[in-house]
């Protein structure tokens, strides 16, 4: 699992990049009440809005860790955005990405980077 | 008022809320426990159901002593309030606003009359133009005195009336909207059975010595947990209650923001006092012929909540009004809603749209409270 200054995780699934947040990300949000996933077929950039989360306090960005394309999301957490809060590392992911170049990954954080980055 | 994070006030109780994990964030003006542990939507659930503690100490408390008589006083707030002052019974409160001359609302109070002087609640982030006001137009009738070394705690939910009388027996004695003072093992502490959530409940002044004392007697009952400002908001979002800066603020008037209720019969044109008071005129030409614009209650159709700004549009696309205060509504389990809308797209029932990041998404008119009062009042049998 790789990690962003965001404080989402990235995971490789095959060819694919899997995104989520964080658990300490979801636990600053509270609990989630809704989530705005982007459609399939979506190309984005970097940095560029892809999601929003939406907390009993307030409405966060979800942003594209990469450019890429979404080629799936998590159609369990528009019925239950609980979920987000339960098993952000797990259940919750947001969606996958086909990126160009997989080593492209190799710049994030590592896990202990993250916990440091946390510090 | 522009505040910067070093000069935020601290709570006299900040320390036991970092104890008991609080998360914090500015507030007018003051760093505020938003939530604890168990997060915004659990402790509003444990509001409802069983009782629940919060620091609202950030609240203005001035006492005004009358230069000649409480009478004289009263007629004074009066000219402040479109609101039966002078009629206040000894050991009661009264809920009310301070008009400005266009008919604007400077602050929402509550107000007690005990007996030789009145004990006004101010919002937050008002007290400094509050305060202003009172001695500008009161200096004549009354001594102005800010509370400044005491705590103001909120006690809220079904179970809060059996939390309150292990701490005073003879609480049991209030109804809603009754005050006292009594003698507790925290120093002399004035109650009232009120508060800002719907549910039964007290809001408890108690000199700062004695505060931390008092919060941790309480959260020792099984039955009481700390309620944060989060909580605080979606609660009252729910029981349909005003917030100033948002439902109500010097550009809205108490007709259009539903609250001409409040405005005592003796108040009202042909009342014994009608009349008299700050804005008087733009108010009774709005009750006379209705507000061009209504606060109203919204239920957004699909799942995405409608926060404070969001624009609203009538189905044939004409902007309409905006949300004043949007959120989540945990009792409901739906995201609820309210805003300012013309009056001639208020009625209830009717389809509207809120724009939502660039979306035009559907939500309904409805009937306020979204969640029902449960206030402990005197039999009127």
């Amino acid at each position: 699992m790789k990690y962003t200054k965001e404080h989402e995780w990235l995971r490789l699934e095959g060819d694919l990049v899997v995104v989520g947040i964080t658990e300490h990300a979801a636990s600053s949000l509270g609990d989630v009440v809704f989530v705005d996933l982007p459609q399939v077929g979506t190309d984005v950039k970097l940095g560029q809005e892809v999601a929003v989360i939406e907390s009993v306090k307030a409405a966060s960005d979800i942003l594209a860790p990469l450019d890429g394309q979404i080629v799936e999301v998590n159609a369990d957490l528009a019925d239950n955005p609980g979920l987000i809060n339960e098993d952000p590392d797990g259940r919750a992911w947001f969606f996958k990405m086909k990126i160009k170049d997989l080593s492209a990954l190799d710049s994030f954080m590592t896990s202990a980077d993250y916990e440091a980055f946390l510090s | 008022m522009s505040e910067t994070a070093l000069s935020l006030a601290s709570l006299v109780l900040e320390d036991l809320h970092a104890e008991i994990g609080a998360k914090f964030a500015p507030f007018a003006g003051h760093n505020m426990p938003v939530q604890y542990g168990m997060g915004v939507m659990a402790e509003h659930l444990h509001c409802r159901a069983k009782a629940g503690l919060f620091d609202v100490s950030h609240m203005g408390q001035v006492l005004l002593y009358p230069k000649t008589t409480m009478a004289d006083l009263a007629l004074a707030l009066e000219r402040l309030m479109p609101v039966d002052v002078l009629g206040l019974g000894l050991g009661r409160q009264r809920y009310g606003f301070l008009t400005r001359a266009n008919g604007g609302i400077l602050d929402d109070v509550m107000f007690a009359n005990r007996g030789d002087h009145f004990f006004i609640v101010v919002n937050a982030g008002r007290k400094t133009e509050d305060l202003a006001h009172f001695a500008a137009e009161l200096s004549a009738q009354a001594f102005i005195t800010p509370v400044t070394e005491r705590a103001l705690l909120a006690l809220q939910g079904p179970l809060a009336a059996k939390s309150m009388a292990r701490i005073v027996p003879d609480i049991q004695s209030l109804y809603f909207m009754d005050c006292g003072v009594f003698n507790s093992d925290f120093g002399e502490i004035w109650v009232s059975r009120s508060g800002y959530t719907g549910e039964d409940g007290f809001e408890i002044s108690v000199p700062n010595a004695g505060a931390a004392a008092l919060a941790y007697a309480l959260f020792a009952m099984p039955e009481v947990a700390p309620i944060g400002l989060g909580a605080r908001d979606s609660l009252r979002l729910e029981a349909a209650l005003c917030l100033y800066g948002h439902e109500i603020d010097t550009s809205i008037s108490p007709i259009e923001a539903g609250l001409t209720w409040a405005i005592s019969k003796q108040r009202r044109p042909n009342g014994a006092r009608a009349g008299g008071y700050l804005g008087a005129d733009a108010i009774e030409a709005q009750m006379r012929s209705g507000p061009t614009r209504k606060r109203v209650g919204l239920y957004p159709e699909g799942r995405a909540p409608m926060r404070d700004g969001t624009v609203l549009f009538s189905t044939s696309g004409v902007e309409v009004g905006r949300v004043t205060s949007g959120g989540f509504g945990p009792s409901l389990s739906a995201p609820i809603a309210m805003g300012l809308v013309d009056a001639a797209h208020s009625a209830l029932g009717l389809d509207l749209l809120g724009e939502v990041r660039g979306k035009k998404l559907p939500v309904k008119i409805c009937a306020l409270p979204f969640f029902p009062n449960h206030f402990r009042k005197r039999s009127t049998t």
